[in-house]
């Protein structure tokens, strides 16, 4: 099932539906990339709250995505990794290191919206 | 005793999914639970994808596993595909062939208590696991 990606102000926010498949993985990665350029996001919030198994290539694409969005001029937060689901990550070896996460929705939001405007600082 | 097994078929990437929900329930109904339950699932993740990344098809195969009073779960997973030419590479954190992370057998292996693999080139490879309650 395909993920569907909201626009909120210069947001996009992806909220994973059920168990995803390979293929609704890539699509995300290049509808994100699309869609920052088209409406000129600034940020980008990856939801996997509703996700029980982040495995190795569930984990990859989900960096990729934020590192394409990067390239692309957006910041990505990923929110709501379940406590077991981070207890497994670690056992199996995987980390998110250099991609901002954060709790919950509105924790990320905040995360995302101060890095914006730090961003806006230093830059102009 | 006949344990009774959970044939999962892999054909595709949508099998994984399957193949750890399965895992899920078993594990549930020998008494695992949390973590645990997810630990399980990431690791038949990560055998299974090996599965369709490397041999195209193959099987897993979930049963209860028991040992005096100890219970837990048997995971097998096996193809018929290239097999694994140098195992304790691909053992290895941080080996792959380029498709991966590197991270997927070495990781199952983590997860779970009991971890053997082999495999023949030409043949093969088959991964048994079993992770206890505890």
């Amino acid at each position: 099932m395909p993920v569907p990606i909201l626009k909120q102000g210069d947001m996009l926010i992806a909220s994973m539906q059920s168990n995803l498949e390979d293929r609704d993985l890539m699509q995300l990665r290049d509808e994100i990339a699309e869609k920052v350029g088209r409406f000129k996001s600034r940020g980008v919030i990856l939801d996997v709250s509703i996700l029980d198994v982040l495995d190795s290539f569930a984990t990859r694409t989900l960096r990729t995505i934020a590192e394409t969005a990067k390239l692309r001029g957006a910041e990505t937060v990923i929110v709501g990794i379940q406590p077991d689901v981070a207890v497994a990550m670690v056992q199996l070896g995987l980390t998110l290191d250099g991609i901002a996460t954060a709790l919950d929705f509105e924790e990320g939001m905040e995360l995302l919206v101060a890095t914006i405007e730090g961003g806006r600082l230093d830059g102009s | 005793m006949v344990a009774e097994e959970t044939r999962v078929p892999i054909d595709r990437d949508g099998d994984i999914i399957a193949a750890r929900q399965k895992a899920r329930e078993l594990a549930a109904q020998v008494g695992f639970s949390g973590s645990d339950l997810t630990m399980i699932a990431t690791a038949i993740s990560e055998v299974a994808r090996n599965i369709v990344v490397y041999a195209n098809r193959g099987e897993i195969v979930l049963s209860a596993a028991q040992q005096g009073s100890r219970r837990g779960v048997l995971v097998i997973a096996r193809d018929e595909g290239p097999g694994i030419p140098d195992i304790e590479r691909a053992m290895r954190d941080g080996f792959s062939t380029g498709k991966s992370l590197g991270l997927g057998l070495p990781g199952a292996r983590r997860l779970m208590d009991e971890f053997e693999i082999e495999s023949e080139v030409g043949k093969g490879t088959t991964i048994t696991m079993r992770k206890w309650t505890r």
